[in-house]
């Protein structure tokens, strides 16, 4: 088993985050094999950012996502930017508000969520990132519910666990 | 830290390794992609009794570990390109006065500002040659992150052992990548922690520049009663400048001599599939490993390629590239620097697969390299 996965945003959208709560996820609490690298560019907020994440059964050497088996992107520049890393039939997962897909996207399996609205019908627009997250946690099946969660529980403030927790069941619960 | 599973970057593991190693002063100025060393450094430190300084530029953060590492504290800084060309006349201080420090270089592309997050490799020579003068220093390169916190306290052992500066390369993919690692209990650790040799003899009996057999002369450190002149002159056994052919004969002859006798003992190279390979790709670094996974792709197409990977690039570990009567490939993110180190050595062709940097090359771009060279 051998999974790759691509995020692509702007910065402040917590692009970078989510690779890390993912292969941290699959690494640490799933057990298995995993590598996360981040790229941004030098604006604190609003240039593009990106993020990929490797998880094996097995060691993993080359650290970079050669085919994506899924691509998350949160911004319409993302989704022009890397859908060719995307593997002919992989998994696209959008932020509906904020990507519009085109004819391009046919050759993929396309799943759409508001992540950005429901996090701030939730309170905060800040939590978007672990709504999608809970998203692809259902979507996917890569990384178990339970591992997920742990990791996110550890890498956010203790002081907005809660809003990140709505956020997360949120997500997962609106797939299917 | 305590022992156990972490999820770590390289530059986490390099600051928790030197922590482990005992490392207790960092000074250093933030740069990219090492600034999270120096952040690490800045929260750890004082939790384990150490002292972290922010310095007004890097020329001072050397200068102020060198002088830490009198005091007989273990001492280190890190910094990137632009930081390592301005620190590398005090480096040169450090290799003259014998002092023990371990400076991290995470390389970025270059030169001058360059790609600031992105991968180069382009400070392998410079790790050697950068300040002024033939000397030798060490300098060990990891891939990944287990192996970054392990080799930490090998870069203090030598450090300490031959009181000379350690350039500790990491480079921008490896220092911003995360995995895991396991960290193991202290007390394992300090079983292979190295401290520098103390003078034997008081304060009045002891020439502080008289070296052992090994060419290793023990450390005193200040305020412990011993007269201490430390000069990047050239200088005799007590430390005082003698500018004569003789002195700088004897000096700089034994500062070579001490690294170049025990390069044996700091040798350090993962060889992967090299037994029976007709060409040997040599890579080091993050570059490693997309090369160890084109040797995996070249193998299952039946050709008979290996990766010989050096951890210590200096000093160079010239004896494992003259075992093999095989073609190189060498397969760096610069434009030819390893390359003319194994082309020096090796008894059949050597060619270079070069990137000028920013990333590192696909598995897929080696192949192709790897098949050229064989047909």
């Amino acid at each position: 088993m051998k999974v790759e996965i691509k995020f692509g945003g702007l910065g402040g959208q917590g692009i970078i985050t989510a690779g890390y709560i993912t292969a941290k996820a699959a690494g640490i609490y799933d057990g298995k094999e995993s590598v996360f690298t981040q790229d941004y560019s030098a604006e604190a907020r609003g240039g593009a950012s990106t993020s990929e994440v490797i998880i094996s059964d097995e060691k993993i050497n080359y650290p970079h996502v050669m085919q994506a088996d899924y691509l998350i992107v949160m911004s319409h520049s993302a989704y022009n930017d890397y859908l060719h890393k995307l593997k002919k039939g992989g998994v696209l997962i959008i932020d509906e508000d904020l990507v519009k897909t085109d004819e391009r996207a046919s050759e993929y399996r396309v799943y759409s969520i508001p992540a950005t609205r429901i996090a701030e019908q939730l309170g905060n627009r800040i939590v978007a990132n672990i709504v999608i997250l809970g998203f692809f946690t259902a979507v996917s099946g890569v990384v178990s519910k339970d591992a997920m969660w742990k990791s996110i529980r550890e890498s956010v403030p203790k002081k907005h666990l809660e809003l990140n927790e709505k956020a997360f069941h949120k997500g997962f619960e609106y797939y299917g | 830290m305590n022992a156990g599973r972490y999820f770590w970057s390289g530059d986490i593991a390099a600051a928790e390794g030197a922590i482990a190693a005992g490392c207790r002063f960092y000074a250093g100025y933030p740069i990219t992609p090492s600034s999270e060393i120096a952040e690490r450094m800045a929260l750890r430190l004082p939790q384990v009794g150490g002292r972290f300084i922010e310095m007004e530029d890097e020329i001072g953060s050397i200068a102020a570990i060198i002088g830490a590492s009198w005091t007989g504290v273990k001492a280190m800084t890190a910094t990137a390109g632009p930081g390592i060309s301005l620190m590398n006349e005090n480096i040169g201080l450090a290799v003259m006065t014998e002092v023990p420090i371990v400076i991290v270089n995470a390389m970025r592309g270059a030169p001058s500002t360059g790609l600031p997050t992105l991968i180069g490799q382009g400070d392998i020579m410079q790790a050697k040659w950068g300040s002024h003068g033939s000397y030798e220093i060490i300098s060990i390169y990891p891939s990944n992150v287990q192996e970054t916190f392990d080799l930490m306290i090998d870069a203090f052992n030598y450090a300490e052992r031959y009181r000379v500066p350690v350039i500790f390369l990491l480079d921008a993919l490896l220092a911003h990548m995360y995995e895991k690692l396991d960290v193991p209990p202290q007390e394992e650790i300090d079983k292979r922690v190295i401290n520098r040799k103390k003078p034997t003899k008081p304060p009045g009996e002891t020439l502080i520049y008289q070296p052992d057999e090994d060419l290793v002369p023990p450390m005193p450190a200040v305020g412990e009663g011993y007269k201490i002149h430390a000069t990047g002159l050239t200088h005799n056994e007590k430390g005082h400048p003698e500018l004569t052919v003789d002195a700088q004969e004897k000096l700089v002859k034994r500062l070579n001599d001490k690294i170049r006798k025990h390069a044996r003992e700091i040798w350090k190279v993962e060889e992967y599939l090299t037994d029976d390979a007709k060409l040997i790709v040599f890579a080091a670094g993050s570059e490693a490993r997309a090369v160890r996974t084109a040797v995996d792709m070249a193998r299952k197409e039946g050709l008979k390629v290996g990766l010989m990977r050096p951890i210590t690039v200096w000093p160079f570990p010239h004896e494992y590239v003259e075992k093999y009567a095989v073609d190189y490939l060498v397969s760096e993110i610069n434009y030819g620097q390893m390359y003319h180190m194994v082309r020096e050595y090796a008894s059949g062709r050597v060619e270079l697969f070069p990137g000028m940097g920013g990333e590192i090359h696909t598995p897929q771009q080696v192949l192709r390299a790897i098949r050229r060279m064989i047909e």
